[in-house]
């Protein structure tokens, strides 16, 4: 058997190749992620449209969201699209600008859940034994304590809370699920021959970890944070509403929380109160479609893929042979 | 005590383990008093030698796989010794010896599915153990000696299949690459437990004839398996085990041909041979196989024996040597 | 055995494709074989080859994304796929059965095994839940287990029992033909001795036919009266136990054949086959064994070999160039 010493047929280790190829993986990867999976093309429109206008608002809108501008309640109109407030304040402006709030809590709040989440999770199932215990009865305690009641609790108890502080009441109250579903699919990887052979290798139980666990996670991560975020963007409106919020700062929930105030709905003022809802529903939907598509990902069986049609019409063009054939 | 070494026998010259008297026991509960247990392997010795293979044969629950990843330090003996190269290498205050032994023991899976992480491709498999015992290669050297190593188990090209992901492979390519695996991290002796069960038929010869290649060069093995046509083709040596305990054991050939003790007798029977319809007389009573527990007396097989006798459910048979390389634990042989 | 003329099933020119958005796999290309009362016929190759593919299209079986493509499978004269719904219940059970590889997934585990067998006969037939009772005793003393144990559950049995179970639940309705798929693959060798001597037993006293699928050569040569080899859905070679396993003729049997280190035959160092199984999304023109036959030349790589009769025997065939016929040539469409 001879030995390959030519050194051409190495691969070059230079940076800038390896650059390259990671390019290249990232579209293919990306290619394999939107073929035949609806939910992905649809869910990633919206999310990213929404994304994308409350990042680029001052381009879209040269309206302070937070001064008079018009007439109070006035309906939509070419000169205001969403209409005005009952204080006269533009509510197009308001969607854009109060979606970076809004978007950066609830992205926040799901990047604090979802590490959280993982940390206890893969640690819980990776180590197994006291530790596993002691991780799993605090997640238990996290996991049966009333969510929204302890928020507006916590809320109430710190008086009229900023974006930052709802941010971080919804990240550590919400990671207890998911570190759930880290840790069974920990164990199932666990006890897997190649975690076996990492550790008769001499591997450490950090690397371990990091390098052979967690990448298999990926799609839970993803999964998880997508939804982490579903929840808190419905949950910080949900706090804002009350007025539980800080109500001097515009996002989609303080926006709610005025309408309801200045009482739009009796007044049929509908702009004030659709247009916030709306956004809210839209990019919940966006994200759900999005949390469907990375299932589907990692479980082709739930794929809804174009074979299926192919699949229905071959088998009604062979049962149709076969009726006849039989007639 | 100890068997297969002769007493005027020198201290062996090549690597060699040498596993005495081994027991194991697993808990049945979890509870803090009174906790129950089970024996998975009973008094169990024998040695591995540098450029042989030791096969190990039995049914489920003999405890053969148990023994293997005994071997490897996966479970911690409850009592008995593994000698490598006459130092204990359960021996704690020596931790020199305990990384030299983690190096040169590895172990490649029934499963070649699960033995090789999706999320990797081959050549950082094979880079990683290589990193992790010798932290100074550098990377050209690296790269050289991951392609040497996939050529070595008869995967080419070499350098596609370094970029590729176990997905891609076939069952018996990733078996070969778990080889490669162990020979990355230095193995001198690779427990190989049941390696070819779950691959196709015509692809098992070809793992068993690489690995048989592989004894050339010094590799010793230890091969799991429930099936004693491939034992004997591929081991020198062969040791029958029954619910945890060696009932068995010497040269192949020996005990295939002319197995003594009525277990291997039995198993011997079983084995369908190519289009010939035997006529089998009953050779075993039907009854379940035992839970043995540490308070277990006498011969697992008494139950199932047709030819048992009072003195095998008082205590275990020593051991007789029949010839120079066959010896057998029963009572039908104490001389 | 006296093996009656008629045959008993039919599998006619039968393909099944599996349809993925990266193509049709035809797992199953066009294979007919026949099926005679009381014949043991068994169907071998490797994974990949499409015998269980087969074996589930005989009970018409498949979902999607699988798809009986083209062909017939007549049993005693009658098409089972252009059966209804209706026709087809009554038809499974009652005259083919099914036993799978691993009893742990055909077995219910929340149900005791006595429901499991009541359950079969009150769905089939038309008598008291007690007479079902009796009958399903009936069942497990024939297969050699206690009737006290029709109150357990399939967790509380060995792998072994398990296994019976899962016979006695085939053979409750006294089918005409049982289709096993690996039925001893899971189980040692001991208990798989055990089993297929009762098979044995139970099939003289029954009389059903058994088509038994597997990839132990060995084993199928002690039950089988004829064997089939098959490889990349195709039918590579047919004729009887004997034939295949020391006649062989296709050069893939002939590896397969070699691939079996025996306990007492004298040691030679085997080679297997080289290469890996056939992508079936990627099959070449001539015949698909190409890429690992030491044989293969220009032609075998142009043209698919047609499955031909090569002795005097109308069910002795083989598919491959280099094998001579030495009668009338029976072309099955490529």
């Amino acid at each position: 058997m001879t030995i390959a010493t030519d050194l051409t047929q190495l691969s070059p280790v230079k940076t800038e190749s390896r650059f390259m190829n990671f390019l290249k993986k990232l579209k293919d990867n990306l290619a394999r992620y939107y073929k035949g999976n609806p939910a992905a093309i649809i869910g990633s429109a919206i999310v990213g449209t929404i994304i994308v206008a409350c990042l680029a608002a001052p381009l879209l809108t040269d309206k302070d969201p937070n001064r008079r501008v018009a007439r109070g309640h006035q309906p939509p109109s070419a000169e205001l699209w969403f209409g005005s407030t009952r204080a006269g304040k533009d509510i197009f402006s308001q969607v854009l600008y109060g979606g970076r709030s809004s978007l950066t809590v609830a992205f926040t709040a799901a990047a604090i859940a979802t590490i959280v989440s993982l940390l206890v999770g893969v640690t819980s199932g990776y180590m197994g034994g006291k530790v596993d215990e002691v991780m799993m009865a605090i997640t238990n305690i996290v996991l049966v304590l009333p969510g929204i009641p302890l928020l507006i609790i916590l809320a109430a108890l710190l008086g009229e809370v900023g974006p930052v502080v709802i941010a971080m009441l919804l990240g550590f109250t919400g990671w207890a699920w998911g570190a759930r579903v880290m840790r069974s699919q920990t164990l199932a990887i666990r006890n897997k021959e190649f975690i076996i052979a990492a550790e008769v290798m001499g591997e450490s139980k950090w690397r371990i970890i990091t390098v052979e666990i967690i990448p298999n996670l990926i799609s839970l991560v993803a999964g998880g944070f997508v939804g982490t975020t579903l929840y808190a963007i419905g949950a910080q409106a949900g706090l804002e509403f009350l007025g539980l919020g800080d109500a001097s700062v515009v996002s989609w929930g303080t926006m709610l929380y005025w309408a309801q105030s200045s009482a739009a709905f009796i007044v049929g003022a509908w702009w004030d109160f659709v247009v916030p809802g709306a956004v809210i529903a839209l990019m919940g939907a966006g994200l759900a479609l999005l949390n469907i598509s990375i299932d589907q990902v990692s479980n082709p069986k739930l794929r809804t893929g174009a074979y299926i049609k192919i699949w229905k019409r071959m088998k009604a063009d062979v049962d149709a042979k076969r009726r006849g054939a039989k007639a | 005590m100890s068997v297969q070494r002769q007493q005027d026998e020198p201290i062996i010259e090549k690597p060699s383990i040498y596993v005495e008297d081994l027991v194991i026991d697993f808990a049945l509960d979890s509870a803090m008093f009174n906790k129950k247990y089970m024996r998975a392997v009973n008094e169990v010795s024998f040695i591995l030698k540098a450029g042989e293979a030791l096969a190990v044969v039995g049914e489920s629950g003999s405890g053969k796989s148990t023994c293997a990843r005994a071997l490897c330090r996966l479970y911690e003996p409850t009592s008995g010794k593994i000698y490598m190269q006459d130092v204990d290498v359960n021996d704690k205050k020596n931790k020199l010896s305990q990384r030299q032994y983690a190096k040169e023991v590895q172990m490649i899976f029934q499963d070649p599915f699960g033995s090789l992480n999706t999320v990797h491709n081959i050549r950082h498999h094979l880079a990683r153990p290589l990193k992790i015992h010798h932290p100074h290669m550098s990377g050209d050297e690296l790269e050289q000696r991951v392609i040497e190593l996939i050529e070595r188990v008869g995967l080419s090209p070499a350098k596609q299949t370094a970029d590729k992901y176990p997905h891609e492979l076939s069952g018996g390519q990733r078996q070969r690459v778990a080889i490669a695996r162990a020979l990355a991290v230095g193995a001198k002796f690779i427990l190989a437990d049941e390696p070819i069960s779950m691959l196709d038929v015509s692809i098992r010869l070809g793992i068993l004839n690489l690995m048989a290649d592989m004894k050339k060069d010094g590799i010793g093995f230890l091969y799991i398996t429930h099936d004693i046509a491939t034992a004997r083709y591929f081991a020198e040596r062969t040791a029958v085990m029954y619910v945890g305990h060696m009932v068995e054991w010497g040269n192949s050939d020996s005990v295939t041909q002319n197995p003594q003790h009525p277990y291997t007798q039995l198993l011997i029977s079983a084995v369908p041979e190519a289009g010939i319809r035997k006529e089998r007389k009953a050779m075993a009573k039907k009854a379940d196989i035992p839970l043995w527990k540490p308070e277990s007396k006498g011969c697992p097989f008494a139950e199932r024996c047709l030819q048992v006798k009072p003195e095998c459910s008082q205590a275990m048979p020593p051991v007789t040597q029949l010839a120079e390389d066959h010896f057998v634990r029963c009572y039908l042989y104490e001389n | 055995m006296s093996i009656s003329k008629q045959p008993l099933l039919q599998i006619k020119d039968v393909c099944v494709d599996y349809v993925t958005d990266n193509g049709n796999a035809r797992a199953v290309n066009h294979v007919s074989l026949d099926i005679h009362p009381g014949e043991t016929v068994g169907l071998a190759g490797e994974s990949g080859c499409g015998k269980s593919t087969l074996a589930f299209a005989i009970s018409n079986l498949h979902n999607a994304p699988a798809l009986i493509s083209h062909g017939e499978i007549l049993f005693e004269g009658r098409d089972i796929l252009k059966m209804d719904d209706e026709q087809l219940r009554a038809f499974r059970w009652n005259e083919t059965a099914m036993v799978f590889q691993s009893a742990m997934n055909s077995l219910n585990p929340v149900i005791t095994i006595g429901d499991q067998l009541v359950d079969v006969v009150l769905a089939h037939k038309d008598v008291t839940p007690a007479e079902a009772y009796a009958k399903g005793e009936e069942l497990l003393q024939v297969v050699g287990i206690h009737p006290s144990r029709m109150k357990s559950y399939p967790h509380q049995l060995s792998g072994g029992m398990r296994q019976r179970v899962v016979i006695a639940i085939a053979l409750i309705l006294r089918p005409k033909l049982i289709i096993m798929d690996e039925p001893t693959t899971a189980l040692d060798v001991v208990v798989e001795r055990d089993i297929m001597d009762e098979l044995f037993q139970l099939k003289d006293k029954f009389g059903f036919a058994i088509l038994f699928i597997s990839h132990d050569l060995g084993l199928m040569g002690e039950i089988a009266d004829r064997i089939g080899i098959m490889y990349a859905g195709k039918l590579v070679e047919l004729g009887t136990a004997d034939e295949i396993l020391h006649k062989a003729q296709h050069p893939y049997t002939k590896g397969l054949v070699r691939s079996f280190p025996t306990i007492h035959g004298p040691k030679v160092r085997l080679e297997g086959i080289p290469g890996n199984p056939l992508n079936l999304l990627e099959t070449p023109e001539g015949c698909y064994f190409q890429a690992r036959c030491s044989l293969c030349d220009s032609e075998c790589i142009n043209n698919m070999p047609p499955l031909i009769q090569t002795q005097t025997e109308p069910s002795r065939l083989v598919a491959c160039h280099k094998v001579q016929p030495t009668s009338v040539r029976v072309e099955m469409p490529a």
